[in-house]
């Protein structure tokens, strides 16, 4: 296995769709290449970051009461303005 | 024979990045309210608006710190929601779309305010030999962009790498690694195979990794 090809199995291997005799050939791979387990390590990080830094769960909303009410009136009319 | 590995750091991270279950934020989607909002219902769009709103705020004001420019998001994406609702099939929940819709906005908003460019595919791809070897060896992170969560810094450059990518790139990755859509309902979304849906985030996660390298490797701290 080559360092791209092992790039192309990435998201397989992490998701553990990979079956057992690649897996195996993917991390005798990794166990040899620092460069691609620092790869894979990065790729891992930059899927969590960008999950974490806006998962809606992860929002909290502001209080209702904080939404300035021109921005609903804004919307409400902007709303009736579209669809005139 | 397979060797002994030397360094297992990576153990118990397969299927750390699953899209995992759904969990949904809203309780909205229902045929009721969506025949209603096609209908013109002024009163069921008032309620969407008043139920919706504080989360959609929420996050237009975390990507772009001004408050102007959050609000002019969200009433943009209220207006592309009513633009778009006759073909809205309702495969996704009508606030994860609203929610959806507002990010795309407030990143694309942020791209411009930065003067940031979209970046091309080609350039994103990581660079290997015709060997297969990597033509510039992937370098260690110094630090971790899941502390983007903590650190604001952190978390606008993010925003910022996020905002520059492609648009089929930055669909895909919205749909599956923030929303949690598994493949096909994500490709159904898209109008795309679950092959090429497949294909489509593995190079925008491999373009997001390349736009963050540089800023986050050892040498660059």
């Amino acid at each position: 296995m080559t360092c791209k090809e092992l790039v192309d199995f990435l998201d397989d291997y992490l998701e553990d769709a990979l079956p057992e005799g690649q897996r195996c050939v993917f991390e005798h791979h990794l166990g040899d290449c620092p460069p691609c387990l620092d790869y894979l390590e990065s790729y891992r990080r930059t899927v969590q970051a960008a999950r974490a830094a806006l998962d809606p769960d992860a929002v909290e909303p502001v209080p209702a009461c904080e939404v300035p009410p021109q921005l609903i009136q804004a919307i409400l009319r902007a709303r009736r303005g579209g669809s005139e | 024979m397979v060797r002994p590995l030397r360094f297992p750091p990576w153990r118990g991270t397969r299927g750390a990045i699953t899209a995992g279950v759904p969990r949904p934020i809203d309780r909205f989607g229902d045929e009721e309210l969506l025949e209603q909002l096609r209908a013109g219902d002024e009163v069921a769009f008032a309620r969407l608006v008043h139920d919706t709103s504080p989360r959609l705020l929420a996050v237009a004001r975390r990507i772009l710190k001004d408050e102007h420019d959050a609000q002019d998001a969200v009433q943009e994406s209220y207006l592309a929601v009513v633009r778009e609702l006759g073909g809205f099939e309702g495969r996704s929940k009508l606030s994860s779309w609203l929610y959806r819709v507002t990010v795309n906005n407030a990143l694309m908003r942020l791209r411009k305010r930065k003067r940031l460019a979209e970046r091309s595919a080609d350039e994103l791809e990581p660079g290997f030999l015709s060997t297969g070897h990597w033509s510039a060896p992937a370098q260690r992170w110094s630090r971790s962009p899941e502390d983007a969560a903590a650190d604001g810094e952190l978390r606008e450059l993010l925003f910022e790498k996020i905002a520059e990518l492609p648009a089929d790139y930055r669909d895909i990755l919205l749909l599956r690694d923030v929303m949690r859509l598994d493949t096909a309902e994500a490709s159904a979304q898209l109008g795309i195979t679950t092959g090429a849906a497949k294909v489509r985030l593995h190079r925008a996660r491999k373009a997001l990794r390349e736009l963050l390298d540089p800023h986050l490797r050892e040498e660059a701290a």
